[in-house]
């Protein structure tokens, strides 16, 4: 090994560095390093996880806007929830539950949007904005391996993001209810059965279950393909990930005269099979009634094929890598 | 110990070969410059050794294949290949976080050593600075790394004189420490005579001469010819002849032809300068390489 190289005599003769700071004799930078050594795989994962948060910052600062925005708007209309309340007070169960979730449910509506659009532009941008500024160079003279970077760069969509939302929910659920709470009890009205009506935990669980499901593991080929293409594409990834579909759907429906790609596409992008959730199609998925239903969605064939899909186009994402330089 | 061996390296972009069955070796502790003209195939060759770009034939870096092995090689493998690769929108400190974070070889104490020599901040964003204080910023944290080759593809290209100067010294004075080996290339030559020990000249894919600046300087020799000796030095072969001043000045490879004694009778004996040299050799690409970088 070159450690020990018989040339490591001249180390010391090199007194001109020895004047510099943070140039102690090589020896004993050499011992110390190789006693900090090694750095496990997870602990790369962490830095390069938290190098994507660095870089796009908007994968955090979307959802938390929205929520800003969702409690600002919401604050201008708390101050007419006492006579909200008033009126509220006459009409049966099943009209005043909806009534009192009715903001819950759009805030969450809200943020499963943030999160649809985030992981959408994020995933059509991810492996594209390392070539175009020549950074991948930089990252590539790292020890980090294609498979760490494009697997850090996947967890965005389908690991930070859903519980971030969660996170970001979470608090601005239980900040609607402290601030309504303190109206109504400012205005002399009992805040018991508002509490007993929003269990605000569970709604949260709701919707990371909701979000998971539905929007990151049931979409996620969507997601790799647009990583993918990401990663392949010289300029506009988006366009290149979306033409294709939209050529295949057009072809099938002039020469076919049917749609059948256009409503599978959608249906990935935005349904998701039923039994995901016991949902009357009134009640939203965060609705604290609601009763999950795990075991249909997980046996579900069409989950499954759909994230061998991604797993595949992954996969083909950390091949292409070695081979893509700045553009 | 060898620390690059390729043998027959070929890479072609379509039809045209950008390298062409190069076989060189490097051992440890040499600084090597890669000279060439443009599109000589320099960067191909330098990017084949870091595991950038396949090719064909055989290559081994550290014991090590590049193409398969590249996470694995850079632990003790750092490259500058371009002065703007850093990313824009990262900060110091967080560029700092970062490669402490994935490089068990970085020392973090020593990277921020270096930058409190310079007026680089740890807050501020590399958009926010200067070219000369990226590559200042980007050779602080590579010389913080303790590796065993270190890969300069145009370390300088766009700095003004006083950063080339800069960059070069502290490269040896804190850097090169006599057992870490360094390739480099620049089309800035005559700024790394004094730096490198040896040079290779490449030319359309192909090794044209490599050998140390010692055999070098052995090999050549540079005669300003007195006007009578003319025509008789002329059928010593020489490699190259130009006109300075209304004198000729001819270029021997005393491996060939003439030898120092007789060249002296004809005029002024003078170890030409590399430019000159690499002008010279690469007018005649059949020139006969000498063997070993070392």
């Amino acid at each position: 090994m070159g450690i020990t190289s018989p040339a490591g005599e001249q180390v010391n003769l090199n007194t001109e560095s020895s004047a510099m700071p943070g140039s102690v004799p090589e020896r004993i930078n050499r011992q110390q390093t190789f006693a900090s050594a090694e750095i496990s795989g997870l602990q790369r994962m962490y830095w390069t996880i938290r190098r994507e948060l660095w870089e796009n910052r908007y994968v955090y600062m979307a959802p938390l806007a929205v929520a800003a925005l969702f409690l600002v708007v919401n604050l201008i209309g708390m101050f007419h929830l006492p006579a909200q309340m008033r009126q509220l007070a006459g009409v049966d169960a099943e009209r005043y539950r909806a009534a009192i979730l009715k903001p819950y449910n759009t805030a969450n509506a809200f943020l499963m949007g943030a999160y649809i659009l985030v992981t959408l532009f994020y995933c059509s941008e991810a492996l594209h904005s390392e070539r175009r500024d020549r950074s991948i160079l930089f990252w590539k003279s790292l020890p980090v391996s294609d498979l760490t970077t494009v697997l850090a760069k996947a967890s965005i969509p389908f690991f930070i993001l859903p519980l971030l939302t969660f996170a970001i929910t979470l608090v601005l659920q239980f900040a609607i209810l402290l601030l309504s709470s303190g109206i109504l009890i400012a205005s002399g009205q009992s805040v018991a059965s508002l509490w007993t009506h929003l269990p605000v935990w569970r709604m949260s669980l709701l919707l990371l279950y909701h979000v998971v499901t539905a929007h990151a593991l049931w979409p996620a080929p969507i997601y790799c393909w647009l990583l993918l293409m990401s990663g392949w594409a010289r300029r506009a990834p988006f366009l290149w990930a979306t033409l294709p579909l939209v050529a295949i759907a057009g072809i099938e429906k002039i020469a076919f005269h049917s749609h059948y790609f256009a409503t599978l596409v959608g249906f990935r992008l935005l349904g998701g099979p039923s039994p995901i959730s016991y949902m009357p199609s009134d009640i939203f998925p965060t609705d604290p009634m609601t009763h999950i239903t795990p075991a249909p969605f997980l046996l579900s064939p069409a989950l499954w094929i759909g994230l061998l899909l991604a797993a595949v186009f992954l996969a083909a994402a950390v091949r292409l890598r070695r081979y893509q330089g700045p553009i | 110990m060898t620390v690059i061996e390729a043998r027959g390296l070929s890479k072609s972009f379509g039809t045209t070969l950008a390298l062409d069955a190069v076989s060189l070796q490097v051992e440890a502790g040499r600084i090597l410059g890669v000279i060439g003209p443009n599109g000589a195939g320099k960067t191909t060759a330098l990017n084949a050794i870091l595991g950038l770009t396949p090719y064909q034939g055989e290559l081994k870096v550290l014991g090590r294949d590049p193409w398969n092995e590249r996470d694995r090689l850079m632990r003790d493998v750092c490259f500058i290949s371009d002065v703007a690769v850093l990313p824009r929108w990262i900060r110091v400190s967080q560029l700092l976080d970062y490669v402490a974070g994935v490089h068990p070889r970085f020392e973090r104490a020593k990277a921020e050593g270096f930058l409190a020599k310079t007026s680089i901040r740890q807050y501020s964003r590399v958009q926010e600075l200067s070219k000369g204080m990226v590559a200042q910023l980007h050779l602080a944290i590579v010389m913080a790394i303790d590796a065993r080759l270190l890969v300069l593809d145009e370390p300088t290209l766009g700095l003004d004189l006083l950063f080339r100067k800069q960059f070069y010294d502290s490269l040896l004075n804190d850097y090169f420490d006599g057992s870490r080996t360094i390739v480099l290339t620049t089309h800035q030559v005559e700024e790394i005579l004094h730096v490198i020990t040896d040079v290779v000249f490449i030319n359309r894919g192909r090794i044209v001469l490599s050998c140390s600046m010692d055999e070098l300087q052995s090999r050549y020799a540079e005669v300003a010819v007195r006007p009578e000796h003319v025509e008789k030095a002329r059928e010593l072969q020489p490699i190259q002849e130009r006109q300075v001043f209304g004198r000729s000045i001819l270029l021997f490879d005393l491996k060939t032809h003439g030898n120092l004694a007789l060249l002296a009778s004809f005029g002024e004996v003078r170890t030409p300068g590399i430019a000159d040299l690499f002008v010279a050799v690469m007018g005649n690409g059949d020139n006969e390489p000498c063997r070993g970088a070392s």
